[in-house]
Formats: structure tokens, sequence, C-alpha cells
């Protein structure tokens, strides 16, 4: 570029950490399937996590058929429409979303973005892929086996998911918890090496303050993920010994009759949402940090306040672990307590709205570039904020008392962790799919998917607050004449089932694009969207094994240097020195790790 | 909750502090000039395996933690809680364990003197006595059942067998690690080739020794 004052290489060495030893396979079966390249492993949680994804989302259409249009369907009975509910819930969270941002874009950005050239321990990710992939087999067994899975409820909450009456409690609960066991200690190896790797393998240059957004918030995701999945663990393993050794953890004097004696339920209910509740952040934490390079990117303006958006993750990965209990306001637990956590719960709003302001003052006055990508993280900040905002009417324990268990709170979450962060991976999917296959993704396509799934959810889960508000409770097979719930109840009904299934639909014109343009797409070149950050400087799109040619990238930036006055283009890649009057004025930055 | 809480308070606000030291007097918006760049050094010994093993033991210890935690809170429910019996064994096993933690430290000390022999008979000698705890802890186990202790038969026996059985798992992932530096010290390694090997070993013996002092002390406190 015109205003490198200084040659890269002859200034800095750039392996500031040993240089890796990769295994470099020549087999076809070598490469592709037990590859410890973290891009293909990263390939391989992406199609793993969207087969399972889709499921679960046949599984929801399956629950809309019924409440639409009640009594049509013979295939779907009561027992099954629950065991749809806790399968649709437990896919979609842990298996889809967990998956695909921690596990997918997680392995391929880390160590693109980082400039390393893989993670550290590659061996130990490949065995991560596959260990999640038998978590994942060990889960849809559940739908093969006798009594079909489990029909508790994604939560799982005893004595009811191990008592008769509940569908599934002989074999589908039990593959439950082995699956989901399976599934912690394959994240778990995953994980390390997320972590690992952004501490220690970033190349020369690349302070934490210079890193991209994505990877704070994949990183501090994962850190939440590492310290939280321990609980949903020991919780997992207590319900086995329940289920399989007769013990009593959670099986209260009540269950006396299969021989259950002094257990206790709530202790469940607090082990599960001390995971639970930093699951949403463990979603959520990445999708900020994706947004935030996707705005900052298609806007052509660095992001606003960038350390503030650094310590708004901080803040919020340190309090999601302290507002769990707001998950139990109508456990009985002490009014005080309920309080305690209400107050935690509404502080969480303040760095939450902090990155909403600063992506909202990134776009003020920038030069926008309406590309699909950029549509998907403008619809991310208008879904997030609705679905934030019905979180502060649930996060305050009066509120929260009458709606708990209403189609209210269906609608909260779907917006606020199930829309939102899969508008994010859309988006993301949209911003990356040029540098993963080399090919553009078909605009129309894309513009007709953005506008058909953002419309689309609004029509599916603005009605349900209404619902809830009317006090229709969740997880109901049927309701048959309930005196509280009005015929329009069952007009919405309708109204979200066909949305739905119009949503679903445009899902298959996403999936026919991604299959389409990997062949026949436009040739993306190396940097289609004239970004800064270090994947897009890769030697070879898409980058070949070790990310860089036989030199590593060096680090003199931030990632956010787009529209810098004096600059020839709008946008300086990170890896670009700077010119020798630009770094007199600005002091010795660099120094720090 | 209250271990759980303080525990992850502590490591929260380590990191975060570190995180924001790392931040506050930065301006990242300003480029770096290259002598700055080049005159940053990575710290040697900070290396991936002992970051690793760190983030690790922090996962392990978030798992023991919330473990005692619901067997303190199960406790504090009184009314059916009846202890469990502490054999005698358990002092003996515990101070096998010591023994195994004080071979791997020599064991260490041998590999960063180079001392190839020394290092093949204490790195053993640590493995061994591991086995030598688990194996009594079985005998422990066996005893309690035989003994009526059965783990289904009062809360107090499922948390004893649940909290004394993961520690055993971790100690038996570790002995799988430990197998890959005696594999190549007894294929002709020389003591420098497993010199790190040994170290995360013998760091993961000494956290494993306190988490079991830890539980073994709640489990007398009981």
């Amino acid at each position: 570029m015109a205003n490198s004052g200084y040659d890269a290489v002859s200034h800095a060495p750039p392996a500031e950490v040993g240089e890796m030893e990769l295994v470099h396979p020549k087999t076809f079966v070598g490469k592709y399937i037990w590859s410890q390249d973290a891009k293909v492993i990263a390939v391989q949680y992406g199609i793993t996590a969207t087969a399972i994804g889709l499921v679960a989302l046949v599984l929801s259409l399956l629950m809309r058929l019924q409440l639409g249009f009640p009594n049509t369907f013979s295939i779907i009975d009561p027992a099954s429409y629950l065991q749809y509910v806790s399968m649709h819930g437990m896919i979609m969270v842990v298996y889809l979303l967990t998956a695909l941002l921690l596990g997918a874009f997680g392995n391929y950005l880390i160590p693109l973005m980082c400039g390393a050239r893989d993670m550290v321990f590659p061996y130990v990710n490949m065995l991560s892929y596959w260990v999640y992939l038998l978590a994942v087999l060990v889960l849809a067994s559940g739908f093969f086996v006798p009594g079909g899975p489990t029909g508790a409820g994604w939560t799982l909450y005893p004595p009811q998911a191990v008592s008769p009456g509940t569908p599934g409690i002989n074999w589908g609960i039990i593959t439950m918890l082995v699956s989901l066991v399976i599934f912690i200690i394959g994240f778990t190896m995953g994980g390390l090496n997320y972590v690992v790797t952004v501490l220690q393998a970033r190349t020369r240059g690349m302070t934490l303050m210079r890193l991209p957004l994505t990877v704070w918030g994949i990183f501090m995701a994962t850190v939440l993920a590492l310290l939280a999945f321990p609980a949903l663990l020991v919780a997992c393993l207590m319900m086995l010994m329940d289920r399989l050794l007769g013990t009593s953890f959670f099986m209260p004097a009540m269950a006396a009759a299969q021989g259950h004696d002094g257990g206790s339920p709530l202790l469940f209910q607090h082990l599960f949402w001390f995971f639970g509740h930093p699951e949403v952040y463990i979603v959520a934490l990445p999708a900020f940090g994706i947004v935030s390079d996707l705005v900052a990117t298609h806007a052509r303006r660095h992001i606003f306040g960038y350390r503030m958006m650094v310590w708004a993750i901080i803040a919020i990965g340190g309090l999601s672990f302290v507002v769990w209990a707001h998950h139990m306001y109508v456990s009985g637990m002490n009014p005080s307590f309920g309080f305690l956590f209400a107050t935690t719960t509404l502080i969480i709003a303040v760095p939450t709205a902090l990155k909403v302001y600063n992506w909202v003052l990134t776009l003020w006055r920038g030069n926008i570039r309406l590309n699909v990508p950029m549509l998907f993280a403008i619809g991310f900040l208008f879904t997030f904020v609705n679905g934030g905002l019905s979180g502060l009417f649930l996060g305050n324990v009066t509120v929260d008392v009458p709606l708990s268990d209403t189609y209210f709170v269906v609608g909260h979450f779907h917006m606020v962790m199930a829309v939102a962060p899969i508008l994010v991976i859309f988006g993301a999917i949209y911003h990356w799919y040029p540098k993963i296959t080399g090919r553009m993704l078909d605009n129309r396509l894309g513009h007709f998917h953005f506008w058909v799934t953002f419309i689309g959810t609004y029509a599916i889960y603005y009605p349900m607050h209404y619902l809830g508000l009317e006090g229709v409770p969740r997880r109901y097979y049927a309701y048959g004449d309930t005196a509280f719930i009005s015929d329009s109840v069952q007009a919405a009904n309708v109204g979200i089932t066909i949305a739905a299934f119009v949503v679903a639909a445009a899902q298959a014109a996403f999936i026919f694009n991604l299959a389409w343009s990997y062949f026949h797409g436009r040739e993306a070149g190396p940097n289609p969207w004239e970004a800064t950050t270090l994947e897009w400087q890769t030697p070879h799109t898409p980058p070949r094994h070790g990310n860089w040619g036989d030199e590593l990238p060096v680090v003199y930036r931030w990632p956010y240097d787009y529209g810098v006055p004096g600059a020839e283009a709008d946008f300086i890649p990170q890896n670009v020195p700077p010119a020798p009057a630009e770094s007199s004025a600005g002091g010795t930055g660099g120094g720090r790790t | 909750m209250t271990v759980t809480l303080v525990f992850l308070a502590v490591l929260m606000a380590a990191f975060a502090g570190w995180l924001i030291s790392q931040s506050v007097n930065v301006k990242p918006w300003v480029a770096a000039s290259p002598e700055a760049v080049r005159a940053h050094h990575w710290p040697a010994g900070l290396t991936a395996p002992r970051i690793a093993l760190v983030v690790f033991l922090a996962v392990v210890t978030s798992l023991f933690a919330l473990g005692v935690s619901a067997y303190l809170s199960r406790m504090e429910y009184g009314v059916d809680w009846e202890p469990v019996p502490e054999p005698g064994l358990l002092w003996l096993n515990t101070g096998v364990l010591v023994l195994a933690s004080v071979a791997l430290q020599t064991a260490w000390k041998a590999a960063r003197q180079g001392n190839g022999v020394r290092l093949m008979r204490w790195l053993a000698a640590g493995g061994l006595l591991t086995v030598a705890f688990i194996a009594g802890q079985l005998i422990v186990w066996r005893g309690l059942a035989d003994a009526g202790y059965y783990v289904a038969s009062n809360p107090a026996n499922a948390f004893f067998y649940l909290l004394t059985g993961l520690h055993a798992l971790h100690l038996l992932g570790g002995l799988i690690a430990w197998t890959r530096p005696l594999v190549r010290l007894s294929r002709g390694g020389a003591p420098g080739e497993v010199l790190g090997a040994v170290e995360l070993c013998a760091v993961y013996w000494h956290y494993l020794l306190a988490i079991w002092a830890a539980l073994f002390a709640i489990l007398l406190y009981s």
C-alpha cells in the first residue's frame, strides 16, 4: 500500500511464539474427514449443527401444526407433542446455537483473526468435533428408543423428568442426559483450544486490544461455557444416578412410590439455571462480537467505543453468573432473594444497552453499504432490542409471576436468544462464505431470505406476547374450552402457524443458495467486502492449511481503520505498517499484550 | 451455592482485573510503529500447555465447587441426613496420594537435572502410588456397601460416592496423560524431551491432592 513507510519483514520477526508443527495429510480422508485443520473442523461443526438444527426446525413445525389446527393431525398425540417441545428446545440451544457459534465460527475465525496457523492443540480440536458428533448421534438415538425421547421440557425439571406420566422416562431421558455429558466433555476439549489460542497464539503485534470484537465475544463466551457447563454436568450425573442407581438427589418424598425419598428438586433448578443463564450469554456474546464487525465493515466506520465494547463484554460475562435465579421466581423462593436477582438482572441491561448504543452510533453518518450481511446485522439490532425490552418486564418479580409459563416468555426468549443470534449467524455466513469457499452467495436470494425471515419471525413471535398477556400457558397440547382464553387466540395461532411455515420454506432458499453458489457463485477474490481484519489478508482464498504463507502476518493497527483521514483507500488492513508521520504522532500503543 | 459463588467471584475478579489492566491505558486506534511491535516479547514461560493446564484446572475447580455446593446445601435440609462413617482406610489412602504427589515432584526435579534413571523411577512410582490410591478407594466403596451404606440408602451416601468417584475419575484421566512420558522414556527418550509433560503431571497431581484434601475435610466435617 502507498502509505506503508516500512518494510514489514525486515523490521519485525513475525513469529512471536514458536512456529507450530502441523500435520499435513495427503489423502482425501485425512484432509477432510479426520482433519486437524481448524477450518475443516469448523465446516464439520457447521454441517452437523445445521443438520440436527433442521430436525429441531421440523419438530417446531409439527408443534405449530398442532397449535394452529388442533384435532386435525392424528400423528401428533399429547405425548409426542411434549417430546417435540423438549427436543426442539434442547437441540436449538445446545446442539445448534452453541455448537455453531463456538464450534463453527470459533474454529474458523479464531486462528485466522489472531494470525495463528491453527488452534494450539489441533489433535484435541479434532477429537472435540468427533465427541460432539457422538453426542448428536446419542441425542438423535432418543427418537428410536422404546418410548421415544424425553418429554420433560428442555429444562428437564425433576421429579417429573423421571416420573411416570412423562413421555420417555425409560430410555429417552437417559439418552438425553448421556448425550449432554458427552457434549460437555467434547466442548471442554474445544473450549480449551479457543481460550489458549486467543491467549497464547496471537501473531506479533496482535495485542488483546487489537483483537476484532468477534474474537472477544467468542473468547468470553468460551470462558463462560467452560465455567458454566460443569453445573449442567453435575446435574446430569446426579439425575442419571437418580434414574439408574435409585439415589434421591432430586427426588422428594412425593416420589416415594418409586422408592425415592428426601431429594430436592430445587437443587436441580439451581444447578440447571446456574448453567442455563450463562448459556444465554454463551450464545449472545459471540453474536454481539460478530455483529460489531459486520456493522463496522459494512458501514465503513470504526466501531464506536471499542474499549467500552470490550469492557461491556467482560462485564456481561461476569454478571451473567449472578442472575440465574430470575428463572426461578415461581419456585417459592424468599422474596428478598428474588429482589436481589431482579436487581442484578436489571444491572446487566446497562452494559447490554451500552453495546446497542455503540452499534447505532457506529451506523450514525456511516457510509452504509446495504449488503446482505449488513441487512442481517441491522435486523439483529431491532430484534435484540425488542427481545431485550420484554426481558426487562420479566426480570421484575411482580411482573414475572403472572407471566411465568405463558407465551409471553416464549415470545421473549425466542426474540432475544433464538431469532437475534440466528440473524447474526445468517449475516455471518453471508459475510464469511466468500472466504470459506472463494465464491459469493447469490444476492437476490439473500435479499429474499432476509426479508422473509425478518418479517416472518416478527409475524411469529409478536403475537405470542399478546397470547401471553391473555394468559395462554406454554407447553399445552390443546386448550379445549378454557373460559379465559378468547376465540381470537385460536385465530392468532393459525396466523403464527402459517408464518412459521413461510419462514421455514424461505430457509430452503438459503440452503439452495449455499449449495448452488458453491459451484456457480461469482468469484469472490481475497477481500470482497474491503475489510481490515486478518482473515481477508490471507495469501490464498480459501486459506490453505496453515492459513499463511511462509511468514505469519505482523499486526500494527486495530481492526477498525475505516475511513482514516488522509489514507488512500477507505480501509487499512491490520497488517499494514503506519506511515512515518502516523506513528510518530501516535506514541507507543504497541507494547502491551 | 455460596462456595461456587465465592470461587467464581474470585476467579472472575482476577480475570476481569487482568483483562482491564491490559486495556485501560491503551489507545487501540493508534497504529504501532514497527519498533514498538518488535520490542515486545512474549514471556517464554507462558507456553500453550501450561496455560491450558491452568484453564483446565479452573474448569475442574468449577465442577468440584458445584458438587460441594450441592452437598452442603443438601446437608442443610437436615432431617434424614445420616453421615457416612469415615473408614480409617481413607487416611491411609490420603497418605498414599500425598506420596504420589511427592514422587511426581521428585520426578519433575530429576527431569530438570537431566537424571534419566531417577526420573523414570520416580515417575513410575508416582503412577503406581496413584493406582494404589484408586484401588484403596475401591476397597473403601466395597467396605461401605458391605456395611449397608448403599449409594441409594441415604443422600449422604449418594454424595459421598459421587464426589469421591468424580475425584477418582480425574486421577484416571491424569494416569492416561502420565503414560505418555513413561512410554517415551522407556523407548529411550531423553529427560529433556519429557520435561514439559512431567511438569504438567506433577502440577495436576498436586492440584488433585488439594481437591482431595478439601473433599476429605468436608466429608469429615459432616
